[in-house]
């Protein structure tokens, strides 16, 4: 029992995770909240290394399949190669521009989408006249594919930045809209009388009341919508860019560059998981400033 | 210490209210019919009857939250159009802003428009007068039903109304908090000394704390059962803080329970 212990002790001395509390121990702080600093980090070592099992699973999979000829190189490329691809783009000095490109298209779609669609979203969701006049055109528009804008908004815009752009916000205009409205027409009808009681109302009732109580729903639906936007984006270079990632993925095709084709889906993927982390970031603050 | 310097600081005077006439109905039900009451400057009235009697309606018009279909209200002689700046309400349920600190939810009282140098230190005070101040900085979801109310009395406060009106503020708390509510209301009556308008279910809370007892309820049983209107009225004798266990108060308690149909076999001592 006694040599258990010990052992215990020696072994966790040893981590630098473990030597925080005896530093706070000295400093004189409440022992709840020394105990309580190690735990974080470890829950959040371990989410990573779990996090990280599949992907590495799947390359190591990939690899072995690759390697073992099952399969013929023109048709899967190996994980070394597609590494290969984009060192090869990056040293031409192409890869940096079809990415810039692509995430300049995807923020700036996103941000005009976004902003016409909390815009909406508050006129139609705190007025019952404007949700009657609007609601049912917008619900259409929304019915409408995403890819049938394309050909309208290049012949209407042309085939350059500002027809991309367009395609992304209405990407990114929808799931605020559809999102948002009918959050801000659920607020709690009690709040919003304790608000209108002690005076307030229009612009100063919204921001004390309406907007807080709809900032879960705003996130869920930025998230949403920075989803859409890549998706759209890459459909609206898909169908004619001469750079951006969408044009990489129709130029490998053409080319037979499976591996870049490989490269460009695993670059939408980090990029789209990478802006998704960023909204992720702005979440933990209002949630940590608005949630109840 | 906290009340003298709310006094200090220009606390509106006590108002009158009138009500002359008052009807509302809602489509064919009519809820109050033709109702006239004088509530006088500084006094506290409370009004008890049934379930649907009207007694939140009242409230309502009183605070401009809802608008008569007959008949006129005025506080401290100027009529009531819409939301008056000169009333306060504190409503059944605490409704505080889950998102906001108890500070900021009784900031949200303050006169609107006219940010005053002092406000911060009214809020101070005021959360000292409801023994909250150590809980400032707390979240609502933080603070139990009864500091929330008194929240919400802190926050119906900071607008320095002449007249007060609460709704069934203590009907959702255990019975012994209720009572030291009561206690509390008393003081907040003194410190700042608006007219109170208090609806209450609860016949001990009004003999308790009221100069009247307004009993609503229909007077035509018969007609129309919703139809209402003060039935009776009982002036409420001697001085707060009142005994609670006052045989006086019992003969009272009796009538205004026989008043709202509940037997309370109750041996009048005449």
């Amino acid at each position: 029992m006694s040599t258990l212990r010990t052992r215990v002790v020696s072994v966790n001395s040893g981590t630098p995770v473990l030597e925080r509390p005896l530093v706070d121990d000295a400093v004189g702080t409440p022992v709840p909240t020394a105990s309580a600093l190690p735990r974080p980090p470890r829950r959040w070592v371990r989410a990573t290394i779990l996090g990280a099992v599949i992907p590495i699973a799947v390359i190591v999979l990939w690899q072995a399949i690759a390697t073992s000829g099952l399969v013929p190189s023109y048709r899967l490329p190996t994980p070394l190669s597609v590494w290969a691809a984009g060192v090869d783009l990056y040293e031409r000095g192409v890869l940096y521009q079809h990415i810039a490109i692509s995430t300049q298209r995807v923020l700036l779609g996103f941000g005009i989408g976004a902003i016409v669609g909390l815009a909406l979203a508050s006129i139609v969701g705190l007025s019952a006249r404007a949700s009657e006049l609007f609601a049912p055109t917008l619900g259409a528009l929304r019915a409408v594919p995403s890819l049938a804008w394309v050909p309208l908004l290049g012949l209407y815009l042309g085939l350059n930045e500002d027809s991309k752009v367009a395609l992304v916000a209405i990407g990114a205009f929808f799931p605020v809209y559809t999102t948002v409205a009918p959050a801000l027409r659920h607020v709690d009808a009690h709040l919003v009388e304790l608000g209108r009681s002690y005076g307030y109302s229009g612009p100063a009732l919204l921001s004390l009341v309406q907007l807080p109580a709809v900032v879960p729903a705003v996130i869920s639906s930025l998230r949403l919508a920075l989803a859409q936007a890549w998706l759209f984006l890459v459909a609206g270079e898909l169908l004619g860019a001469s750079l951006g990632l969408g044009f990489l993925l129709v130029d490998s095709q053409q080319n037979g560059r499976i591996d870049r084709l490989f490269l460009t889906i695993i670059l939408l993927g980090i990029l789209g998981k990478g802006t998704d982390g960023a909204v992720g970031l702005l979440e933990r603050f209002l949630l940590k400033r608005w949630g109840s | 210490m906290s009340s003298s310097s709310l006094r200090d600081s220009t606390a509106a005077d006590a108002l009158s209210v009138s009500i002359h006439d008052l009807s509302r109905r809602f489509g064919d039900r009519v809820v109050l019919s033709e109702l006239s009451l004088e509530i006088a400057a500084g006094e506290i009235v409370a009004l008890i009857g049934p379930s649907g009697c009207g007694k939140s309606t009242l409230l309502r018009h009183i605070g401009g939250l809802d608008s008569p279909t007959g008949g006129s209200i005025a506080i401290g002689g100027t009529p009531v159009t819409g939301l008056d700046a000169r009333s306060a309400i504190a409503f059944q349920e605490p409704r505080l802003l889950p998102w906001c600190s108890i500070t900021r939810n009784v900031e949200v009282g303050l006169p609107r428009g006219k940010r005053a140098h002092d406000d911060r230190d009214r809020v101070a005070a005021l959360l000292e007068l409801v023994k909250l101040s150590s809980s400032a900085h707390l979240r609502p979801r933080e603070i139990s039903g009864g500091m929330a109310q008194r929240v919400s009395l802190a926050r119906a406060l900071a607008r320095r109304p002449g007249v007060l009106l609460l709704d069934e503020p203590f009907g959702a708390l255990d019975a012994l908090t209720r009572l030291s509510m009561q206690d509390l209301l008393l003081d907040l009556h003194a410190a700042e000394p608006a007219t109170i308008v208090i609806v209450t279910h609860d016949v001990d809370e009004a003999l308790y704390l009221a100069d009247r007892v307004i009993l609503l309820g229909a007077i035509d049983a018969e007609e129309n059962a919703a139809q209402a209107s003060i039935r009776s009225t009982v002036v409420v004798p001697g001085v707060r803080p009142r005994d609670r266990g006052s045989g006086d108060l019992a003969e009272l308690r009796a009538e205004l329970l026989e008043g709202l149909g509940v037997p309370t076999h109750h041996l009048a001592a005449r």
